[in-house]
C-alpha cells in the first residue's frame, strides 16, 4: 500500500462514487487513491463530469452512492481547509479589496490581521493598486487571477480549480497559470480540472482521465502523456475524441 | 383659461414664498409616508430574505400572494384600518382612528408586500448566483443573509423607494383612516382632492406641482441609482 504524501488531507480516497440528476448518470462508479501532494489534474472532454467531480470531492455535491474522504477527516471537515474557485468567479458585488475582506471576516480572521492577508493576496495575484476597484469591472483575466487569490488568501491545505483558464484569452491564461504554480510550489494540494491537454501537459504531476463518467485512467503526468494504457485517453490525447 | 393660469401663478407663489398651509401639509405627508416606508421595511427586507432563503411546505403560493398583494387597492386596506380602529372595532379603544399614526398604519400594510416581494426576489436571484460560493466559504446561514442583503444593497434600495412612491401617491387609505382634518390628518393627495372639489385650484395645483415632482423624482432616482450601481458594481 502506497504511502500519502505528509499532508493533513491526504489521501484522497474515493470509492465506488456514484451521481445522477434527474434520473441521469453523471458520475459512473468512480474510485481512485490520491496521495502525492502534487498537482493533480482531472482532465477529460467537456460532459465528462469533472466539473461535478471536483464539487463532488469539496462537498458541495453529495454522491448518491459511494464515498469520498480527505485523509482521516468527512468531506464537511475537510471541507474548512480547503477553498474552491470555479470556472467563472462568482465576485460579491464590492471592490476588490472587499471581496477579499468577505473571506476573511465569513472564516474569523481578526480585524488586526486582515489588512496584511488582504496586500499580500492582491500582490501575489499581480492586482495590488486594483483594491479599490470595483470587482466585477475587471477583465476575465484579472477576476479569474482574484477568484483564485481570494481561495487562497488564508492558505487552505487544499485549493480545487474548475477549468481556471476556459474561458480566457491566451495572455490572461498564462497569468493564471503562472499564479497556480507559484501556489503549487507553496505547498498547497491543487486538484483542478481541464479539458485543455497542452494546460494539463504544462501543470499536471499526475493526471486522472475522466470520460462519460467513468475514471478510465489514472497514472502520473510523464506516462500518462507518453504512454497512455487506456484506448479512449490515447484517443482524447490524439485529437479524436471532442474536447 | 384665465382661471386657470391665475390658479398657476398663486400655486406658484404659494411655493415660492413657503406658504405655511403648504409647509405643514408636505411636511406631514413626508412625515407618515416615510415612518410608513420605515416600519414596512424593517418587516419586509428580513421577511424577503426567509422567504427566498428557507424553503417550507406551500412557499410557492407565499411567493405569488405576496406578489399578489402588491395591487392591494389602498381604498380597501383604508377600509378595512377603519374597521380595525373605530369605535366599535377591536383596537378602537386605542382612539388612533383620524390620527397621523392610523395614517402610518394604513399605508405601512399598502407598502409591505411592494417591499417584501421586490426583496424577496432580490435575494432569491442573488442566492442562486452565490450560493455555491457562499457554501464553499462554509457560511452560516446569519453570515449567508447579510452577504446576500449587502450586495443586494441597491436593488433593495429602489424596493424601498418604489415603496414610497407609492406612499406618497395614495389618498384612498389616508382619506378614510385620517379624516383629512384641518391641521391633523391633511396630506398632499387629500388636501389636493378636497381643494378640488371646492373649486380652490391654488393651493391644489401648487400641492400637485410640489407631489409630482416628490413622485418622480423618487422614481427617477430610483432607476439613476439602480442604473449606477449596475455599472459600478455589476
Amino acid at each position: 500500500m502506497e504511502k500519502p504524501d505528509d499532508h493533513p488531507l491526504l489521501p484522497l480516497v474515493a470509492r465506488g462514487v456514484k451521481f445522477g440528476i434527474n434520473g441521469r448518470q453523471i458520475i459512473k462508479d468512480v474510485s481512485f487513491w490520491i496521495g502525492s501532494s502534487g498537482r493533480t489534474v482531472i482532465l477529460g472532454p467537456n460532459g465528462a463530469g469533472k466539473s461535478v467531480m471536483l464539487r463532488l470531492c469539496h462537498g458541495l455535491l453529495q454522491p448518491s452512492s459511494g464515498e469520498i474522504r480527505w485523509g482521516d477527516l468527512s468531506i464537511a471537515a475537510a471541507r474548512e481547509q480547503q477553498a474552491m474557485a470555479s470556472q467563472h468567479p462568482v465576485l460579491l458585488r464590492r471592490t476588490v479589496r472587499d471581496n477579499l475582506l468577505h473571506v476573511l471576516r465569513v472564516k474569523g480572521v481578526p480585524r488586526s490581521e486582515r489588512q496584511a492577508l488582504v496586500d499580500a493576496a492582491l500582490e501575489q495575484a499581480g492586482l495590488a493598486g486594483l483594491g479599490a476597484r470595483a470587482a466585477r469591472t475587471l477583465s476575465g483575466g484579472q477576476q479569474q487571477r482574484l477568484a483564485i487569490a481570494r481561495a487562497f488568501v488564508l492558505k487552505p491545505k487544499v485549493l480545487l480549480l474548475d477549468e481556471p483558464t476556459t474561458n480566457l484569452d491566451p495572455a490572461a491564461a498564462r497569468g493564471v497559470e503562472e499564479l497556480i504554480g507559484a501556489i503549487g510550489a507553496a505547498g498547497t494540494k491543487i486538484l483542478m480540472t481541464t479539458h485543455d491537454i497542452a494546460q494539463a501537459r504544462r501543470l499536471a504531476a499526475d493526471v486522472m482521465f475522466l470520460n462519460d463518467g467513468r475514471l478510465l485512467e489514472h497514472a502520473p503526468a510523464a506516462e500518462f502523456f507518453t504512454s497512455p494504457k487506456d484506448p479512449v485517453a490515447a484517443g482524447f490525447l490524439a485529437g479524436e475524441l471532442p474536447a | 383659461m384665465n382661471e386657470f393660469s391665475s390658479a398657476v401663478a398663486a400655486a406658484l407663489s404659494m411655493i415660492a414664498t413657503l406658504n405655511a398651509d403648504l409647509i405643514e401639509i408636505v411636511l406631514l405627508s413626508l412625515q407618515v409616508s416615510l415612518s410608513a416606508v420605515v416600519i414596512a421595511s424593517i418587516i419586509a427586507l428580513p421577511l424577503g430574505a426567509l422567504i427566498a432563503l428557507q424553503s417550507f411546505p406551500g412557499r410557492r403560493a407565499v411567493v405569488i400572494l405576496l406578489n399578489a398583494l402588491m395591487g392591494l387597492p389602498p381604498v380597501v386596506v383604508g377600509l378595512l384600518v377603519y374597521l380595525l380602529l373605530s369605535r366599535a372595532g377591536p383596537l378602537g379603544s386605542m382612539g388612533l382612528l383620524f390620527t397621523p399614526t392610523a395614517m402610518v398604519i394604513a399605508q405601512s400594510i399598502i407598502v409591505l408586500p411592494i417591499i417584501a416581494a421586490l426583496s424577496r426576489q432580490t435575494i432569491a436571484d442573488l442566492h442562486e448566483e452565490y450560493d455555491e460560493h457562499l457554501r464553499s466559504l462554509g457560511c452560516t446561514r446569519m453570515q449567508s443573509i447579510a452577504t446576500l442583503l449587502w450586495d443586494g444593497r441597491f436593488r433593495l434600495l429602489t424596493a424601498i423607494m418604489a415603496g414610497f412612491g407609492r406612499a406618497i401617491a395614495e389618498v384612498g387609505a389616508v382619506i378614510i383612516v385620517g379624516g383629512n382634518i384641518q391641521h391633523a390628518t391633511r396630506v398632499m393627495t387629500t388636501t389636493i382632492a378636497l381643494e378640488t372639489s371646492k373649486g380652490n385650484l391654488a393651493l391644489a395645483l401648487g400641492l400637485g406641482l410640489i407631489l409630482v415632482t416628490l413622485a418622480l423624482g423618487v422614481n427617477a432616482a430610483a432607476l439613476v441609482i439602480s442604473d449606477a450601481a449596475r455599472r459600478r458594481y455589476g
